[in-house]
């Protein structure tokens, strides 16, 4: 008997088989084809097998050995938020025809999956008042990355690309991971009290730049003059890329008001879990114009030979798989799965929700920064108007009380160290729709000690 | 209203949309929260334009997904025998394991000492990956296959530019490859070149004529997408080295060997794994899934930042990496994937690694074995874990690959990848994996060779195929002329 639930085989089917094939043994079809040198059978550092009883109970204890936002009351933020998620998504998500499907190369059987992507990138064009989306990329770093290279391919003359120092520090260093091998010079403009200094943008961006990114809200939780970066990139004839919360776009102006090309953004907060920052999706939209330069998956409607109405990928003369070296993109695999989570989420909450959690969000920001301004004026680091997420600056270093916060039952924010030595006194505070006054009350209470 | 539910077209969930109507009950907002919103949001920070999203109710979304699910094939539905993308059963004691809710809503920025089980978790899949591969230098963070080549060809180049060897900008590609290898190696800003192969492998004649101090890499899938091992893969990447260049293995196929051959024991120095293929993470209608990279320990000093490390039975991120090309994403990695295929090969271990090698070599050879009598087999009758055959038999009676694949539909079975490597006129590429029986092998079997009969005979009832799908085939091409991808604006 064999106790390998995934191999169906039996012994006997196992020697019907052989038998079919000419071969004595499994390990006969391997010593055929491969040379023997090359064959091992050590386990090394690999486990023995475990039964699914054993296997449940060590994940868990694994588990327990974690905390997370349900037992700890969390400020965590930083591109990764825990948002409200009704319990239809997963419900519906876990349908294992979506989570067992492959991408949808056979149109005739994926006419589901296909649908819900068109879905998708109709929700994502209208939220962000964009003309095309594509059917989902990695991430929001990664997005960024692709519209850099798209940007880069419309002027290949250029060799700049401008970023404000405001933008998530890993967008940043993706952008310059992406470009490392080229002959392109990635320039960071600095911030003045939280947000981008303009003065500073134009001066730069007049020269030869290829992109000129903005960010909504920017990692500090502070609103950006993008106004003053649609009109530096216009003037400077470089694709304009913004980047843009998703929720937040519930309340604030999307990017096709304000004239970007391109539009990219982190999906997480639609309907997908904080997971140790794991579950992402790419948002990738742009203005009609760059449509067959875009990365990635695209759905494309059609008839099929009664004239009924279908679903297919398209524009696939894009991709690496017919277009090969020449593509405008190396990506296969997405997040399909993912998407489908924020079409779920997106179709559950509607206009009216969306607005609601945008709104509860920057309320709750607001009650918290008066709260906090009320019990020192010097704490709020940037008075600058935000969505979400704020700066406080410490009497001391941020790490060390966020470790005396968490005996307290909190995680209380991001130490900005990140940014570098200059800000190991401030912490990022996300307060999400989640929050309620009390628990907000308790945290400005817990943190009043520590206020700069 | 059509009784055959998976046929009924759906409405778009735009058509659907009623206004006023609301899928879930949010709190009542507070008073204040106009006065509270003036500061913090000022009004010309605001959106103008309408949301444009759908109003529906929950059972309204319900219905709608589900019906959709029901115009969706996957693998918990029917036999998927794509080939290289390996679509095995998905345990779904994976999935448990992944949602406890102490993984769910873990944070990136949480204090480390509060992520110690799911970072131990992620340090010792890296730990295994390695003992597989033979490569300890391991990062999780690429998101997928594509992702993985191109983290890794960055790698490649960071190790030439400090060796002074920047010089070298060329990336080989046997004509067999995955698409993405020659549009990552682009993406690098390498030049890909194609080398030929001869009887399907790669030609090693054709190889040392393009070696040479231009070369970077080779790129070789290994076995290669027509289900060969490449015998003399010893001897390729001695030539490579020798020339002073590395050798990529594109990990796609890494089912056929896993537990038995370590790709470092042949010459590979840096390659990618995909954790939804050969760790059964579900692909999820095309993903997330997760790309891995394992390198040399010579070139791990170049991996993406952080790295997972482990002192005295504490689990940290490494920073401090001044050779790192990087961070390629936000974060630590598509980390639910690394949760379950820590569970599969935690539940299978060693012993079960190596009889899902075995018997996806089996059932691909049974399978194989089944089908030469009626289709052209271009390239033997052994084979490792997937095989081509070739419809240019068929294809005499007007029945392309393509409509072999449409008319697997009407028999319930997802068709295997089409036209796909592109050195064989009609190929149809065909991985059954470990996990399917005998009982379905033959079934799929006699569809394919029935399909077989009835083109000789009929050849219209194929090319007419399929018949039982929602839809019946797609005008793709009106598709892409005149693209309609977002549901008009009323």
């Amino acid at each position: 008997m064999r106790n390998n639930p995934f191999i169906q085989t039996t012994e006997l089917q196992e020697q019907e088989m052989l038998a079919a094939i000419g071969a004595r043994s499994l390990d006969e079809l391997f010593s055929e084809q491969i040379p023997p040198s090359l064959l091992t059978s050590e386990a090394g550092s690999l486990p023995s097998p475990c039964g699914e009883l054993e296997l449940v109970r060590r994940l868990k204890d694994l588990a327990s050995q974690c905390k997370s936002a349900t037992d700890v009351v969390s400020f965590l933020g930083g591109g990764c938020y825990d948002h409200f998620i009704p319990a239809a998504v997963d419900h519906i998500a876990n349908r294992s025809e979506f989570l067992t499907a492959y991408t949808p190369y056979q149109p005739e059987a994926s006419q589901g999956a296909l649908q819900a992507f068109f879905e998708y990138q109709t929700l994502m064009a209208r939220l962000y008042a964009m003309d095309v989306s594509n059917a989902s990329l990695y991430d929001g770093a990664s997005a960024l990355g692709e519209a850099v290279f798209l940007a880069l391919s419309v002027h290949p003359d250029r060799k700049r690309v401008i970023l404000p120092f405001t933008l998530h520090p890993h967008y940043r260093e993706v952008v310059r991971s992406y470009v490392q091998h080229l002959d392109v010079e990635v320039v960071e403009i600095e911030h003045r009290g939280g947000v981008t200094d303009c003065e500073k943008l134009k001066e730069v961006a007049a020269n030869e730049a290829a992109a000129v990114v903005s960010v909504q809200p920017n990692f500090f939780g502070c609103l950006e003059d993008v106004d003053a970066f649609s009109d530096a990139a216009r003037r400077a004839n470089a694709v304009f890329i913004a980047v843009a919360d998703p929720l937040s776009l519930g309340l604030l102006k999307p990017p096709g008001e304000y004239g970007a090309d391109v539009a990219v953004g982190e999906g997480q907060p639609l309907g997908l879990r904080t997971y140790l920052g794991g579950e992402s999706l790419g948002i990738f939209t742009c203005r009609w114009d760059y449509l067959r330069r875009m990365p990635g998956r695209l759905v494309g409607l059609t008839r099929d030979r009664e004239g009924k109405r279908g679903y297919v990928l398209t524009l696939q003369t894009r991709e690496q798989h017919i277009r090969r070296e020449k593509a405008t993109s190396n990506i296969c695999t997405n997040h399909a799965h993912n998407a489908l989570r924020a079409t779920i989420f997106l179709s559950l909450v509607g206009p009216q929700g969306l607005r609601a959690i945008a709104r509860k969000c920057a309320r709750n920001l607001a009650l918290f920064k008066s709260w906090i301004a009320s019990e020192s004026a010097d704490a709020v680091a940037f008075r600058q108007p935000a969505f979400r997420e704020t700066v406080i600056r410490l009497n001391t270093n941020a790490n060390v009380v966020c470790e005396k916060l968490l005996e307290r039952g909190f995680f209380a924010g991001i130490p900005l160290e990140i940014l570098g030595p200059a800000y190991e006194d401030l912490l990022l505070v996300a307060v999400t729709e989640k929050r309620t006054d009390a628990e907000i009350k308790s945290f400005v209470k817990a943190l009043r000690e520590f206020l700069a | 209203m059509a009784s055959d539910f998976g046929k009924a077209d759906v409405p778009t969930l735009f058509e659907e949309s009623v206004e006023g109507r609301v899928g879930v009950s949010l709190f009542e907002e507070d008073e204040n929260t106009d006065s509270l919103l003036e500061n913090v949001v000022p009004q010309c920070f605001r959106r103008s334009l309408p949301l444009g999203l759908p109003e529906l109710s929950e059972l309204q979304v319900m219905r709608h997904f589900i019906r959709l699910s029901n115009r969706t094939l996957g693998v918990d539905t029917t036999f998927y025998p794509l080939g290289s993308c390996t679509m095995k059963y998905n345990p779904k004691v994976n999935e448990l394991t992944a949602a406890d809710e102490r993984f769910l809503y873990t944070h990136p920025f949480q204090p480390q000492r509060t992520l110690q089980g799911i970072l131990k978790i992620c340090f010792e899949l890296c730990q295994w990956l390695g003992e597989l591969t033979g490569l300890r230098g391991v990062s999780l963070q690429p998101a997928a296959g594509a992702h993985g080549e191109f983290t890794a060809l960055l790698i490649a180049k960071a190790y030439f530019r400090e060796r002074g060897e920047s010089q070298r900008t060329q990336v080989l590609v046997p004509d067999t490859a995955h698409g993405t290898n020659p549009a990552s190696a682009a993406r690098c800003g390498f030049v890909p070149v194609a080398i030929k192969s001869k009887n399907g492998k790669v030609d090693l004649d054709e190889l040392q004529r393009h070696i040479g101090e231009k070369t970077a890499c080779l790129m070789i899938t290994n076995p290669n997408t027509l289900g060969l091992f490449e015998d003399a893969i010893c001897e390729i990447s001695h030539r490579v080295h020798e020339a002073g260049g590395l050798v990529y293995l594109d990990g796609a196929n890494f089912n056929a060997m896993v537990g038995r051959v370590r790709p470092s024991d042949f010459g590979a120095d840096l390659m990618h794994i995909n954790l939804h293929k050969t760790f059964s993470v579900p692909h999820g209608s095309g993903g997330p899934g997760a790309g891995p990279i394992c390198v040399r320990e010579e070139l791990a000093k170049y991996l993406p930042v952080p790295i997972l490390s482990c002192r005295d039975g504490f689990y940290y991120l490494e920073y401090d990496r001044p050779h790192s090309v990087g961070r390629v994403r936000s974060f630590l990695g598509n980390i639910p994937n690394v949760v379950r295929a820590y569970t599969y090969i935690a539940q299978l271990g060693y012993e079960g690694l190596c009889e899902v090698s075995g018997f996806a070599v089996l059932h691909a050879n049974y399978l194989l074995h089944l089908l030469s009598s009626s289709f052209d087999v271009p390239y033997g009758a052994r084979c490792m874990h997937e095989f081509v055959i070739d419809g240019s038999r068929q294809k005499k009676f007007g029945v392309k690959a393509l409509d072999i694949a449409k008319k697997l539909l009407d028999y319930g079975y997802h068709p295997p990848t089409t036209y796909f490597p592109l050195i064989v006129p009609e190929a149809l590429m065909v991985e059954p994996t470990e996990t399917e029986n005998k009982e379905t092998l033959e079934s799929f079997a006699n569809a394919m060779i029935e399909i077989s009969n009835i083109a000789e005979t009929h050849p219209e009832e194929i090319t007419d195929a399929p018949r039982t799908t929602p839809v019946s085939r797609l005008d793709e091409l009106s598709a892409a002329r005149n693209p309609v991808v977002v549901w008009p604006n009323v």
